[in-house]
């Protein structure tokens, strides 16, 4: 059997077997279990992968398998990656091996929690390895209504309101996509008396230009509600502010890639014609999306609504960097959604660690925290470098090869966009190091706060997995820079109309 | 009338058989021992369900009066299955002692019904369409009206045979016109004659007209809700899955086969309707509480979707329908199922009385929440797999816009039915639905719809299946 398949059965029994579970205890036993198993596959994986193609900046579909499921519309169940596939694949593992061990101490209906938890990883994994578009749809669906439950059941706030608000607006994204993708399908030739679904056959094919001006906007706003574009970045702060510590983590960090990724993979790649007629419009979108997270999240004095507005300017800055469409520029936004992915989940992590302790997510009425609780302070500096780009840390590399692509373009509608995007860093800057200073340095504000303790077993593995896959792209990112060129190669050429 | 004859009319004479052998049986009981006759009618029921899966070649019999085919058999066996699934969930109401004496009516009424409805779907001609589709109709009437004690009830049954006759009457008119252009009540002596003459089309409207009452299609919804409130759950559910299933597939057949060359023009007057229905079906979802008018109402958006499929006007679009239907007998039922169980539990049958059920009943509540994620097209769930097809054939015909609003509406749908999960799961109540164990054959049909609306979406077979059958009809 084939190999991915598993990314799909692991999580499956992993639920399964948590439906016999009788305590908090064995759930999370469970859990921990299934999800560790997961990421070890996702790293031999990565191994797998790195050592035969991404070294050596090959391009090559593996795992690559077929099942036709619904003959009449040639609707199949083909899965396979290549290296960017891959290295989502890893991430999500990364976040969701750290999110379980967030959520240790789960009292509240535990099972209910873990099984949707898990069903929504499952629906991520789902989403990376296919590419068949009508799997793809299934399993970005099944990844997004488990969100509804996790944020309505668990999360804080007005959480029920928070909760419809992204279901629906996520939603609508996919009512979008499933008729952008059903026009994709239909635009397609037919062959042998079908029209296919099959993302490596549309790709052999230049759809006509007719079809592509009128279904590449509805894919890519429809994958962009969930990459958080401007003006449909709405729910994003809201819904990551109600949510369990767990669910951002993997919403922020995994999920709204999903959006990018579709963004890139269904959007770009598939029409790429009418992706060079129209980036200008997403162009502005995401520019404003950036400048405006950036914004957002100074003004802002809950730590979630601060990360949630970080992550629309960052996203933004994913989807700025593909719609560059060149090589080096869209390999930054690659690595940015890893990049991201990681730092973003560590925050909320983080976040989540320190609400535990000090029962306020308010910035101003923290201080001096690096004193009581030295280790959480200190991972939480790390995330705040990582996040305003650092040297050394995953995002520095990102954004210095989405910037550089992006002024590759020399003509002035590019410029002023690109220099506007750079901006947002110093942004980005003032509002992390304002923000870590209050909340780290500084007097104790509260008598309470100095009894507080550092971080728990459970705790220090979920942010150390974080930290250190962090620094492995930070310290040494060819290795990943290699298997995202090499998987390029071929998409860049259908992108440039080679 | 040799055996072939009786072969293909099947479903009809099994079912006659046993209305009349249960009303025959129904003397001899004395009545106190009236409750038997639930198990005596299950059963006989459940053999007349399994008979009908016997494969069987088509035919036409009567000179073209009546019409089988493979198609047609299964739409039977789909409103077999529906109504066996409705008479196993009802025996919890029959026991009840206030409905003692009225027992065998219930099952014989519907059985008689079901007949009615299996002449539609068979018919070769208007006159045969037509009277079946009275025998469909109005026994209806009685058994929405069977709480004869509660005004509601009462209320229903009149509204509902008044609409009847009313819609049957506009149909009629409807056609009568169409005689009158064609010369013919066949439908294979029409077919060839029919063209876009203005009073063909206006005799095409009217009868679309009356089948959209039956449907509940938007603007003739109005009945829908009062009669769905008012009348038993069993019979609410009966309304809203067989009754609208049997006029959606003789509709569909009507549409595909004796109106296909006028199809540009009813194309556009269905394009029109889809957008009213889904819409409106949708903004009257919104504000319910009580959980029948709730579900009359999505069952009319779900008719709007159902209405996509008519759009694709090629094998897809009849695969995506009766597909479609499959999916909604299992999904609506499991719905109704919970309700009514509920309901005879507690009387309970609002929206915000279900809050804090899930601590209360966890598995009533998972199987309400597998319909309602069902009903929204969720995947896994068949629904999501119904819905894409019905979507899809619409598709296929180029109608991305009408496409891109149903699937809006499906997400505006969505809003809705989260409603309800969040009262089962997230409200909190100080006086929830106390625990409570629903009889054995409620838990069966659960267990089996429950099965069905996760098993139909992954079957690609079942879909195969019915496109090959739908190759065969058109």
């Amino acid at each position: 059997m084939n190999i991915l398949n598993f990314f799909i059965i692991v999580p499956l029994i992993t639920v399964f077997l948590i439906l016999f579970s009788k305590s908090l205890k064995t759930t999370r036993i469970i859990a921990a279990v299934g999800m560790t198993i997961q990421l070890l596959l996702a790293l031999w994986l990565m191994y797998y992968y790195l050592v035969h193609y991404g070294l050596k900046q090959l391009h090559k579909m593996i795992f690559v398998s077929d099942t036709v499921w619904f003959p009449t519309l040639n609707i199949h169940y083909a899965i396979g990656v290549d290296g960017i596939s891959t290295a989502m694949i890893l991430l999500t593992a990364i976040v969701i091996f750290a999110g379980v061990f967030v959520s240790w101490t789960m009292e509240n209906l535990h099972r209910e929690f873990f099984i949707s938890l898990i069903v929504l990883a499952t629906g991520v994994f789902g989403f990376f390895i296919s590419y068949d578009l009508f799997t793809m749809l299934l399993f970005y669906e099944l990844a997004v209504i488990p969100m509804y439950l996790l944020i309505g059941i668990w999360g804080s706030g007005p959480k029920e309101k928070h909760a419809m608000k992204l279901t629906l607006m996520l939603m609508a994204g996919s009512a979008l996509i499933i008729a952008g993708l059903l026009g994709i399908y239909f635009s397609t030739p037919i062959v042998n008396g079908h029209h296919t679904f099959n993302m490596l056959e549309i790709s052999k094919y230049t759809l006509p230009i007719k079809a592509q001006r009128l279904f590449f906007p509805l894919t890519f706003v429809g994958f962009g509600v969930l990459g958080a574009l401007f003006p449909f970045h709405t729910w994003s702060p809201d819904g990551h502010a109600s949510a369990p510590t767990a669910v951002s983590m993997l919403h922020a960090g995994v999920l709204m890639k999903l959006g990018t990724y579709g963004v890139f993979r269904v959007a770009i790649y598939l029409m790429p014609e009418a992706a060079h007629e129209m980036a200008w419009i997403f162009i502005i979108l995401t520019s404003i999306s950036v400048v405006y997270g950036a914004f957002g999240a100074i003004m802002q004095k809950d730590l979630k609504y601060i990360n949630a507005y970080s992550s629309v300017s960052h996203v933004g800055m994913i989807t700025f960097g593909l719609l560059m469409m060149n090589a080096t520029a869209i390999d930054g936004a690659i690595l940015q959604m890893i990049s991201h992915g990681i730092m973003t989940a560590l925050f909320f992590a983080l976040i989540g660690m320190i609400y535990g302790r000090t029962h306020t997510r308010n910035v101003y009425e923290m201080g001096g925290l690096l004193r009581v609780i030295p280790f959480l302070g200190t991972m939480y500096m790390i995330a705040g470098f990582a996040s305003l780009g650092l040297p050394g840390f995953s995002g520095f590399v990102a954004e210095l090869n989405i910037f550089t692509g992006a002024f590759l373009h020399a003509d002035l509608f590019h410029r002023v966009a690109t220099i506007l995007v750079i901006s947002s860093i110093v942004v980005t800057a003032v509002y992390i190091l304002r923000f870590v200073g209050i909340m780290l340095m500084g007097p104790i504000k509260h008598e309470e706060h100095l009894k507080l303790k550092d971080a728990t077993w459970y705790e220090k593995l979920s942010t150390i997995t974080l930290v250190v896959s962090m620094l492995a792209i930070g310290l040494y990112p060819v290795w990943i820079i290699n298997t995202i060129m090499g998987s390029l190669k071929p998409i860049m050429l259908k992108i440039l109309g080679g | 009338m040799n055996l072939h004859s009786i072969i293909l009319l099947r479903h009809e004479i099994l079912l006659t058989v046993a209305a009349v052998g249960v009303l025959f049986a129904d003397v001899f009981v004395p009545r106190e021992k009236k409750h038997n006759m639930i198990t005596v009618s299950l059963i006989v029921f459940t053999l007349v369900t399994l008979l009908g899966f016997i494969p069987a070649q088509g035919g036409v019999l009567f000179g073209g009066s009546y019409q089988s085919s493979h198609m047609t058999d299964f739409m039977k066996d789909i409103l077999n299955i529906a109504v066996l699934l409705i008479f196993l969930q009802s025996t919890g109401y029959l026991s009840k002692p206030e409905n003692s004496w009225k027992i065998t009516e219930f099952f014989v009424i519907l059985m008689f019904v079901l007949i009615g409805m299996d002449f539609m779907i068979s018919a070769g001609d208007f006159v045969i369409f037509y009277v079946g589709l009275e025998t469909a109709s109005l026994p209806l009437a009685g058994l929405a009206a069977y709480d004869r004690y509660k005004s509601k009830s009462a209320e229903a049954g009149v509204k509902l045979i008044l609409l009847s006759a009313m819609s049957s009457a506009v149909m009629l008119f409807g056609l009568s016109l169409i005689y009158a252009s064609t010369g013919s009540i066949y439908f294979s002596d029409i077919l060839p004659k029919i063209k876009a003459t203005p009073l063909i089309i206006l005799g095409f409207i009217f009868f679309l007209s009356g089948m959209g009452f039956k449907l509940s299609v938007v603007p003739f919804h109005l009945w829908t809700a009062d009669v769905y409130e008012g009348a038993p759950i069993n019979i609410t559910a009966f309304l809203s899955v067989v009754s609208k299933g049997a006029a959606a597939f003789i509709l569909i057949i009507i549409l595909f086969t004796v109106f296909k060359n006028i199809s540009r023009e009813w194309e556009w007057i269905l394009y029109a309707l889809v957008i009213t229905t889904i819409t409106i079906g949708n903004l009257f979802a919104l504000r319910q509480d009580n959980i029948k008018r709730f579900l009359a109402f999505s069952s009319i958006t779900q008719v709007g979707f159902l209405l996509l499929g008519f759009m694709g006007n090629n094998e897809l679009g009849l695969t995506s329908v009766v597909y479609f239907m499959l999916i909604y007998v299992f999904t609506n039922l499991t719905a109704f199922g919970v309700v009514e169980a509920i309901y005879n539990a507690s009387n309970v049958e609002t929206i915000s009385g279900y809050k804090g059920l899930y601590k209360t009943n966890p598995l009533l509540s998972l199987a309400m929440m597998l319909a309602l994620f069902s009903l929204g097209g969720i995947p896994p769930l068949a629904g999501f797999f119904g819905k894409f097809f019905l979507f899809t054939a619409a598709a296929s015909r180029g109608y991305y816009i009408l496409v891109v609003i149903a699937a809006l509406n499906a997400t505006i749908s969505l809003y809705y039915y989260l409603r309800v999960v969040k009262a089962m799961f997230i409200d909190k109540s100080d006086n929830p639905v106390a625990k409570f164990r629903s009889t054995w054959p409620m838990r069966i049909s659960l267990i089996i719809s429950s099965i069905g609306i996760i098993y139909v979406g992954f079957a690609s077979n079942i879909f195969e299946f019915i496109y090959s059958l739908a190759k065969g009809l058109l």
